[in-house]
């Protein structure tokens, strides 16, 4: 039970970061049908460059307290990450809007690899190590531990997505966000700008991305030029099982995904009398989601599109 | 399509093309060696890439399913052939057996794959792909205990090379005062095996079954109203492709004499989506272009950016794999936004395209 516990606590906390990453997934492919396979990379140089300015706080040794510093990294990671995410949008998906489905897909592909590839430049082959400068203090909680540092990154997820709930259904731009999901043209032909509608939701990715960036360095203590790749393709695997396109779903889809995992982690090699190791955890993320789609064909929370005439 | 080589018109012409043709390709293995064996084996390469990306063409080019992960297929053809002819299991069984049967191994997988996710539409079937490719790598990566099926991370050496009687396509060797390298005698029988998929692939998109998928590609409802079975072609797709991707495999492990599961991760499925795409898709002349130009590129980078770096710079300032990818990278993203439909779009893209925008 204390095992079950654990991977429960362990499962959410980084089920709220798939959740973060899902939701800058979602809301682009909500919107324009495009899935950003760059989006993984952006959340990588979010942590990177978080991770760079701590250490160079760290070394200046000013004094400051660490939840400052890791502000500051963020303050920084942030603008970049959406600057990124902006020209990418302007640069290489704009022009290919009305372009076959497929080619838009290809340039994202083409972006992430060279982000990857510019930050290998930058940061060179090796892990980051993030500075010691917070001693995770667990908290004894029914026999399992939490950490602060879990409690900060499921706080700080959960805040944001409830941040974002609000923009999306309360403000003048969520209701153009939600318009232009609908029908772009005839949201365009009610006076909604598309082109910003669509910047505002690749820049509101893109911060959230930043964010998630840095809750999982924070977490992990290491940052790697390569940890992009991985994530997005959990955090896009997240937004497809909870319903692409729908924010709920998003969220709903990374918790329960890290849980998954977290379970599958553990318990995987008892359910397979230690036929299979916890290696398998990725396998049984994947088995999970291909069941969930073969039974509900567009997700958890996604609507039923019946088929198109 | 191009009245130029219709066969009854020109008879004539065609024959001299033909020739024309066979005798280039002939020539291809000698004129890169001059350049070394590497490039032999690289030309080798680009021919299996040929191969993958047809096959993939047939799934995502001809029925438009996005299948992200089909590098998986071209696993299972290579570790069929690994498993059965090499030292690992103590089996060394003839290449014509176990070919077919990595192709008929990989077909099963792809009907595997094809059953469940037939209701599933575009993206999501993206996703259900990727995870299955996935799901494969970590199988191969892992089978190494409790019993040792696949040898894990280390991958499986020692493979055979193709043999028939006492030639072997391994070893060089003087045929009629002409020496063959074991590479150039791949070659040949790459050439070969290529010409008899693209001349399948043609049979194939003009025939009945063709036509079917097209229509499934185009509007799925439309077409199952007019009595296709969206079912059954469908799966058809995923089998035929998968077996084209199957035999690479084989050949793949042949050529290699080693197979690891390193060699079919994710970036693996879309570097042949890119040919597929970037070629043209749905266009068997263009997906052949963009499979030879995306081998060719990054090799084509390598042997001139270390050079160029150290002339420009007198020293490697940066390691030239991460440049090679970085233009890679950059090239793929010019390419989409000057020709998005690709180098060689399929005449029906093309005419999508000009027409009226929807």
């Amino acid at each position: 039970m204390e095992i079950f516990l654990q991977q429960i606590i362990n499962g959410l906390t980084l089920g709220s970061v798939y959740a973060l990453v899902a939701l800058g997934y979602t809301m682009v492919y909500g919107i324009i049908g495009l899935i950003n396979f760059a989006h993984g990379e952006v959340v990588m140089v979010g942590a990177m460059i978080a991770l760079s300015v701590v250490q160079a706080l760290i070394g200046a040794q000013l004094g400051l307290p660490p939840g400052l510093v890791i502000l500051v990294g963020l303050a920084v990671a942030m603008p970049i990450c959406m600057g990124i995410a902006y020209t990418a949008e302007r640069v290489a998906y704009r022009p290919l809007r009305s372009a076959p489905r497929l080619a838009p897909l290809i340039t994202a592909i083409g972006v992430s690899i060279v982000l990857q590839n510019l930050a290998m430049i930058i940061w060179g082959r090796n892990y980051l190590n993030f500075p010691d400068i917070i001693k995770p203090s667990p908290i004894e909680f029914g026999g399992a531990f939490i950490t602060d540092v879990q409690i900060l990154i499921i706080g700080v997820a959960a805040l944001i997505m409830a941040g974002l709930l609000l923009v999306v259904h309360k403000t003048r731009l969520g209701m153009a966000m939600r318009a232009t999901a609908q029908n772009q043209q005839v949201a365009g032909l009610m006076g909604i700008d598309i082109n910003t509608v669509i910047s505002a939701a690749f820049l509101i990715g893109a911060a959230l991305a930043a964010v998630a960036g840095v809750l999982v360095t924070l977490y992990y203590g290491i940052a790697h030029y390569h940890m992009g790749f991985i994530l997005g393709l959990k955090a896009f695997t997240a937004a497809v099982l909870g319903g692409i396109g729908n924010l709920g779903g998003a969220m709903l889809g990374g918790v329960l995904l890290g849980i998954i995992e977290a379970l599958g982690a553990g318990y995987i090699g008892d359910l397979t009398g230690g036929f299979l190791g916890s290696h398998y955890q990725d396998v049984f993320a994947f088995a999970v989601l291909i069941i969930v789609l073969v039974f509900r064909p567009s997700g958890l929370l996604g609507e039923r599109v019946g088929d198109r005439a | 399509m191009h009245s130029m080589f219709n066969s009854k018109k020109n008879p004539a012409l065609v024959w001299a093309g033909v020739v024309v043709i066979g005798l280039a390709l002939a020539l291809v293995p000698f004129v890169a060696a001059m350049g070394g064996q590497a490039w032999v084996r690289v030309v080798n390469f680009a021919l299996l890439y040929i191969m993958l990306s047809l096959g993939l063409n047939i799934v995502v080019g001809f029925a438009g399913l996005l299948d992200l992960g089909y590098i998986a297929f071209y696993a299972v053809g290579a570790y069929v052939y690994a498993l059965l002819a090499s030292p690992h299991f103590g089996m060394h069984l003839p290449f014509w057996l176990i070919l077919p049967l990595g192709a008929l191994v990989a077909c099963f997988f792809g009907v595997l794959l094809g059953a469940p996710t037939l209701k599933l539409r575009g993206d999501y079937l993206a996703i259900v792909t990727l995870g299955f490719g996935e799901i494969v790598r970590i199988f191969l990566n892992n089978l190494n205990t409790p019993i040792n099926i696949t040898n894990g991370p280390q991958g499986i050496t020692l493979i055979d090379p193709l043999t028939l009687g006492s030639f072997s396509f391994g070893k060089a060797e003087t045929i009629l005062g002409i020496e063959f390298s074991g590479p150039q005698k791949y070659y040949f029988l790459l050439v070969v095996l290529c010409l008899l998929i693209v001349a399948l692939n043609i049979r194939l998109q003009n025939s009945r079954i063709g036509r079917a998928w097209e229509a499934i590609r185009e509007d799925e409802i439309a077409a199952r109203a007019m009595g296709i079975n969206t079912r059954n072609v469908k799966l058809l797709a995923f089998a035929m492709g998968a077996s084209f991707g199957g035999v690479a495999g084989g050949l793949f492990s042949a050529i290699q004499g080693f197979v690891s599961p390193e060699s079919f991760g994710l970036l693996e499925s879309i570097m042949v989506l890119a040919m597929v795409v970037l070629g043209g898709m749905g266009n068997i002349g263009g997906v052949i272009l963009g499979a030879i130009l995306l081998t060719m590129l990054p090799e084509a980078l390598r042997f001139s950016i270390e050079p160029l770096q150290k002339a420009i710079f007198g020293r490697m300032i940066v390691d030239p794999e991460t440049i090679r990818m970085l233009i890679f990278g950059l090239a793929l993203i010019l390419v989409m936004l000057f020709r998005p439909a690709g180098l060689w779009p399929s005449a029906v893209r093309k005419r999508e395209l000009s027409g009226a925008q929807s």
